[in-house]
């Protein structure tokens, strides 16, 4: 198709299409006052010499409070909040989009980076569905799936380190912030010596895992888990009982089971209304069903036990991972991918001598006594493997919510249609229902504790 | 199957070598005959579909020639004529297997109220262990209300709205998809699916039975172009409020790479040379 004709599509659409954007400025003839910094008085005092009653605040979308690039629109009586909605798509990056033109395994290289707090869900909540559509589900080693909950739950930890230390700051607590930033420090380090990159790892792959762990992993981990659990100590004795803290939060963003539900409200705001639900219990994947673990509610609906929930639940979190590693101990040397050689690489990289990612073992098999293997090897990294038509959905229990995946199928070497249910994007719907009414200072907290990372609003 | 029963295979490219009949059977195929893989797509994956009536006929989305993606020039390859259906699964035959009998059950007599069992829903399709249900879009509203507010069904929870485009479906090339979960239950999970073609692409909004999904139909709405008619404000949710076109649909241009060698460029994604 020519740049013509596209032009053609554009200027018909404008005509016809009743929902489509409208240019008309809605602020002509209103007074724009543009805000960075300074006191608030001085502004209200300003607005209200205009005699005008109501006032639009455009919060962000580049206000550091606002989690990346999310736009707050809110209508203000005077400090009060009467309206509220949420603007994204400012960090909109076609992924979706892009999977559709890559393999089925590079495919998990694109929606690692959506969430870019919890690769590693989006990773296995893909590679899940992609594994229920070639139906190769009960052929993933037991190795494998212990891998992926211990990677799981680190970046579970990883996420709610993140949510309190930028919650922390948001609301002036910069020490909550260098502790939870630190704390997760700890964990990116062991991603990297696991996955080789601190973030979008790219690490689950369809069938399996990229990877065995490395030599000496279990222990790092196991060493690190100790300092955990005493940065996490740190945060309790300075977030849990810090009256400060708890003005701010108790009763702000206030969302109840009945709002939950109908917003379709999961995670850590779901189970602040008393209400058990974790897919990890409720329908297990990865093996969840055989680990021992709790899951945290509290019924006070508001940015306070959410909060609490999340250091709670950081520390069952630690818990599994304790039970992945003596599980990791008893299948040293097992597979970590699926068998079927139409669907797993041949070969697991090594680090050889000349500091290269390549198994040398493979290179001399494939250049020197089998051909038949090299060209194995160069279709299925090339071309990949072939996926029966048909759809799947696949949930997993996020650090934020019910993170589903839904892929299709036309048989072909590429999905047809991926699609992520990101929680974030679902959640950040609340917004509204818990900022009416409330202070603007509590806006800030209320969005904190719903803790929506833009990257994976947008995809 | 033999070649001699599959007349696709003789089709495939004139002087390609024709193996033995006598010894290719399937049994003495190997793992990497591209015929196995061939075969999964015939029956949709392997799975064996029963014949229960028309309906359960697979549905065929659209074909693939040929093995390797060259379409232009010779057929070097001897797999030139190969022309694969895509076939997805088509209605399941009772019973479906665990609680998808009784959701069915209960849902067919909650609608003998309204509309009845045979009119609002198309088909149910049961495959890899997940209920689809294909409901006709005039009765989304009614079946949705019913699945929500059944006291034995109770799916209190819509997973959003998810579009796939199937240009080569005439006449119902649009699908949105919901999935369903009930809390209640025990975390039971059905998936709504329901077609429009794509000159008339209106579904009824589900934002009245559950507002959760006012992002999702928009998300759906801003890549698909499908409106979701009784949606309280359908706008653009991800792509600028000026943008022209709906970026997820497979008939929507996609940009080349200009590049800096004697007018060069790389062709977009969905035009280049890409295995099939």
């Amino acid at each position: 198709m020519t740049t013509h004709e596209y032009d053609t599509v554009a200027e018909d659409l404008t005509v016809t299409d009743p929902y489509g954007a409208s240019v008309d400025d809605d602020t002509e003839g209103a007074r724009v006052f543009t805000v960075s910094g300074g006191d608030w008085n001085d502004l209200v005092d300003e607005a209200t010499a205009l005699h005008e009653e109501r006032i639009v605040v455009n919060m962000g979308p580049q206000h550091p409070s606002t989690h990346g690039v999310l736009r707050l629109i809110l209508e203000l009586d005077g400090e009060t909040v009467t309206e509220a909605r949420a603007g994204i798509g400012y960090l909109h990056t076609g992924i979706e989009k892009n999977m559709e033109f890559r393999t089925w395994t590079q495919g998990v290289t694109f929606c690692t980076r959506m969430d870019y707090l919890t690769p590693m869900f989006q990773e296995a909540a893909y590679c899940l569905s992609v594994e229920r559509l070639l139906g190769i589900e009960d052929r993933i080693p037991e190795r494998a799936s212990i891998i992926r909950v211990m990677m799981m739950e680190l970046t579970r930890v990883n996420s709610h380190l993140v949510a309190l230390g930028t919650g922390g700051m948001e609301m002036g607590a910069t020490t909550v912030m260098t502790v939870g930033f630190r704390e997760r420090e700890r964990i990116l380090r062991v991603f990297e010596a696991i996955t080789g990159l601190r973030m979008n790892n790219a690490y689950i792959r369809p069938g399996g895992v990229a990877q065995d762990v490395p030599h000496g992993a279990v222990d790092m981990v196991r060493e690190v888990i100790a300092e955990l659990r005493t940065g996490l100590g740190e945060l309790e004795k300075l977030l849990n009982e810090n009256p400060l803290l708890k003005g701010r939060t108790v009763g702000v963003g206030y969302l109840d089971l009945t709002g939950c539900i109908a917003l379709g409200v999961t995670g850590p705001v779901l189970r602040s209304t008393g209400l058990p639900h974790d897919l990890r219990k409720a329908t297990p994947y990865c093996g969840y069903e055989t680990y021992d673990f709790e899951v945290v509610t509290r019924t006070g609906c508001d940015a306070y036990d959410r909060l609490r929930i999340r250091i709670d639940e950081m520390y069952e979190s630690l818990k599994i991972v304790e039970q992945c590693l003596e599980r990791l101990q008893r299948t040293d040397g097992q597979p970590v991918m699926v068998e079927d050689k139409k669907i797993a690489w041949p070969a697991q990289l090594s680090v050889g001598g000349d500091g290269q990612g390549n198994s040398l073992d493979h290179i001399r098999e494939i250049m020197g006594t089998s051909m038949e293997a090299l060209i194995h090897h160069f279709k299925l990294v090339t071309e990949g493997f072939r996926v029966p038509p048909g759809q799947a959905y696949v949930a997993v229990e996020s650090a934020k919510g019910e993170l589903g995946c839904h892929t299709v199928s036309d048989g072909g070497t590429r999905p047809y249609r991926a699609h992520f249910r990101d929680p974030s994007f679902n959640n950040l719907q609340a917004t509204a229902a818990m900022c009416e009414g409330s202070q603007v200072a509590d806006v800030i907290v209320a969005v904190a504790s719903i803790d929506p990372v833009m990257g994976g609003v947008d995809r | 199957m033999s070649d001699a029963k599959d007349p696709k295979h003789l089709e495939s490219g004139e002087g390609a070598p024709v193996p033995d009949k006598a010894l290719d059977t399937a049994a003495t195929r190997t793992d990497d005959d591209p015929r196995s893989s061939d075969t999964a797509q015939h029956t949709g994956g392997g799975r064996v579909v029963e014949l229960a009536g028309a309906d359960s006929e697979p549905v065929q989305i659209g074909e693939r020639r040929g093995m390797f993606g060259a379409t232009r020039g010779q057929d070097t390859t001897g797999y030139g004529g190969l022309v694969t259906p895509t076939l997805l699964p088509g209605a399941s035959p009772r019973p479906y297997g665990g609680y998808y009998d009784e959701v069915a059950d209960l849902l067919g007599t909650a609608l003998e109220a309204g509309p009845g069992l045979g009119a609002a829903v198309e088909k149910v399709v049961v495959d890899r262990g997940e209920m689809t249900v294909f409901v006709r879009r005039e009765h989304l509203l009614e079946v949705a209300r019913v699945l929500r507010d059944h006291p034995g069904l109770r799916f209190e929870m819509c997973m959003g709205a998810s579009g796939v485009h199937y240009p080569g479906e005439t006449g119902r090339e649009l699908h949105v998809v919901y999935p369903l979960l009930s809390i209640t239950h025990g975390s039971r999970r059905v998936r709504l699916e329901v077609t429009c073609p794509d000159d008339d692409a209106h579904v009824p909004s589900l934002v009245s039975i559950w507002p959760g999904n006012d992002w999702h139909e928009r998300e759906t709405w801003d890549m698909f172009g499908i409106e979701f008619d009784g949606h309280p404000a359908l706008t653009r949710i991800l792509m600028p409020d000026d943008w022209p076109g709906h970026p997820q649909r497979k008939d929507y241009p996609l940009g080349g790479i200009p590049v800096e060698y004697k007018g060069g460029t790389v062709p977009p994604p969905d035009q280049r040379r890409a295995y099939s």
